[in-house]
């Protein structure tokens, strides 16, 4: 049962084979004997999620069920949720409870999922490798001495251990992504705007997006169906329909699967600095893409190098100016002892903020200061617009873009910690998505030597989620890698 | 571009934070190596590339001028550090 599908779940709970709450129990005991090991988990709401299962069961029995209707998930702790702790993994954050739910959160309690409690992430979503937690680091589930990625780590290490069927998580520049590459499972960052950023902890406000995390693509494309639509609370939502990414899944196929698909190859992805096990395990998914029907061309991003040092400018930025609202005054951290106003702000955020957000907040404010703005964050913004024209370009040739996640699998736990640039690089793939705002997914395709799995990155066009969730789904029809399963998912 | 301890400094005040001088030291090391990876960004010629702030170039969307939110002072002052009266308490500003 741990390992069956959303749909497989669907079906046992409207045939009464097993109720919402003997569900949630199955996932709230697999918690409580694997979370000690792997830290995935910040907040356990075992009574909050019993509450909601005995809600679901009797909705069901009602005939009131939707797709998610007693399905248990779990949220990243960026997400705030009404009574419940809402950390963001910071010191700063460590003993609040949101007076509010997230529109993320409250359209998934309105669907009648069931949350499990709150999952472990980088500090404020800042991170490549879930270490930089007040919370400590999560651990891979595939191999304990390796990190399972970040920002979202907890959520992609909860779903590929099983201790949740699916989890939210955000991808600010691979946030999602990249832990799904790192845990062997699906992953989803929709085009910026489609979900709400309302009651999600701001991190960098113009790149910030939520995503989902499931096994397969048929997963996430019902827990995206059910987190998107237009929320007026977030100034960004976009006014398009909510779209049921679930439903486009199915549409048959004349002929081959993926006939008539054109993927494009970004030349620049393929050059230099990936793995020999993630190039091996691309190429063979490549080649399996092409088997069911779809086509490949070579297209080019010239200017993705640049994404990097682009984003080091604009998140840091907008970090430093969304975290400025933690000055211990309403809410958050306040140091014990302090001399005068100033004493207190500067003391609260110096305890309550780990090393690497601090750092960001510092190049962020150098940045934006008076006399640097043109050079640094102006900059910056045209070289993000440059990127977006390639992204432009290179799919006026293809109808999605592919190639590795990430250069590497899983490194092992403070290997990169003490270098926070080596870590900054190891994003290369993922963050140019984000400065054009584009959808991206992240799905498992294969095993390195050292049996840690390797993700395949497809980018689409603006608002193409259910061409990405369908080709993958293609896919994942025809492999098996979203079924392995870690030694402790077995 | 490498930044100076002072310059460290300055920026930890702007951003209040406080730093020691030990931790003044270590942060400068590690902006710096951020800073050079920054860099790479001046290389390139953007002359008459207009800055993108947005992916979807929205504008601002207006709302009728109503009041749409109740008010939860409770709840919100719940989880204040210290309140009284309503009212948030900070160390006094002015004599």
């Amino acid at each position: 049962m741990i390992n069956a599908s959303l749909v497989e779940l669907r079906r046992a709970l409207d045939a009464r084979q097993l109720s919402s709450v003997e569900l949630a129990t199955l996932f709230l005991d697999r918690i409580a004997a694997l979370n000690p090991q792997l830290n995935a988990f910040i907040t356990v709401d075992r009574d909050g999620a019993l509450a909601a299962a005995r809600a679901a069961d009797a909705r069901i029995a009602a005939g009131d069920a939707g797709p998610l209707t007693g399905i248990p998930l779990a949220h990243k702790d960026v997400f705030c949720t009404e009574g419940v702790l809402t950390t963001c993994a910071s010191k700063m954050l460590s003993n609040f409870v949101s007076p509010y739910d997230a529109h993320v959160v409250s359209l998934l309690k309105a669907a009648g999922a069931v949350s499990l409690g709150k999952t472990n992430m980088d500090e404020f979503a800042m991170g490549s490798s879930n270490e930089n937690s007040f919370y400590g680091p999560v651990k891979n589930p595939w191999d304990a001495t390796r990190v399972p990625g970040g920002s979202s780590g907890g959520s992609a290490a909860a779903v590929a251990a099983r201790l949740a069927p699916i989890a939210t998580g955000t991808d600010t520049g691979g946030s999602v992504r990249q832990p799904a590459s790192f845990c062997g499972i699906t992953g989803i960052k929709p085009t910026y705007g489609l979900v709400s950023r309302y009651g999600m902890v701001a991190f960098a406000s113009s790149l910030d997006q939520g995503g989902a995390f499931g096994a397969s693509a048929e997963d996430c494309a019902l827990l995206l169906s059910a987190m998107t639509g237009f929320d007026e609370r977030d100034s960004t939502s976009l006014e398009r329909p909510a779209e049921d990414y679930a439903a486009a899944l199915t549409a048959p196929a004349a002929g081959k699967p993926l006939d008539g698909l054109r993927i494009g190859l970004p030349r620049e992805f393929f050059a230099e600095g990936m793995a020999d096990g993630v190039r091996t395990a691309i190429e063979a998914a490549l080649a399996q893409y092409r088997a069911l029907g779809a086509t490949t061309v070579e297209v080019s991003l010239p200017n993705a190098k640049l994404a990097i040092p682009a984003y080091y400018v604009i998140a840091p930025a907008e970090c430093s100016s969304n975290l400025s609202r933690f000055d211990g005054v309403r809410y958050g951290h306040r140091a014990a002892e302090y001399t005068d106003l100033a004493d207190m702000y500067a003391k609260s955020r110096a305890e309550g903020f780990g090393a690497e957000v601090k750092r960001r907040i510092l190049v962020g404010t150098y940045v934006l200061s008076h006399g640097y703005y043109d050079a640094y964050y102006l900059q910056a913004q045209r070289l993000r617009r440059l990127i977006a024209e390639d992204f432009k370009a290179a799919l006026a040739q293809c109808d999605v873009i592919a190639g590795p996640t990430v250069p590497n699998t899983a490194w092992a736990l403070g290997e990169m910690a003490d270098d926070p640039v080596q870590m900054y690089l190891s994003d290369i793939y993922t963050i140019a998505v984000n400065l054009a705002g584009l959808p991206g997914l992240s799905h498992p395709c294969g095993f390195d030597a050292q049996g840690l799995p390797v993700g395949l990155q497809l980018v689409g066009d603006y608002f193409s989620e259910a061409r990405l969730l369908a080709t993958t789904h293609r896919f994942q029809q025809a492999t098996d890698w979203h079924r392995r399963r870690p030694a402790c998912a077995q | 571009m490498s930044l100076s301890n002072e310059q460290v400094g300055h920026i930890a005040r702007l951003a209040r934070i406080a730093l020691t001088d030990a931790g003044i030291e270590s942060t400068r090391a590690k902006l710096n190596d951020i800073f050079a990876l920054i860099e790479q960004m001046q290389a390139v010629d953007t002359t008459g590339v207009a800055p993108m702030s947005h992916p979807q170039e929205l504008a601002t969307r207006l709302r009728p001028d109503v009041v749409t939110e109740t008010d939860r002072r409770e709840a919100f002052q719940k989880i204040a550090p210290q309140t009284e009266a309503g009212l948030y308490l900070v160390p006094k500003v002015i004599e």
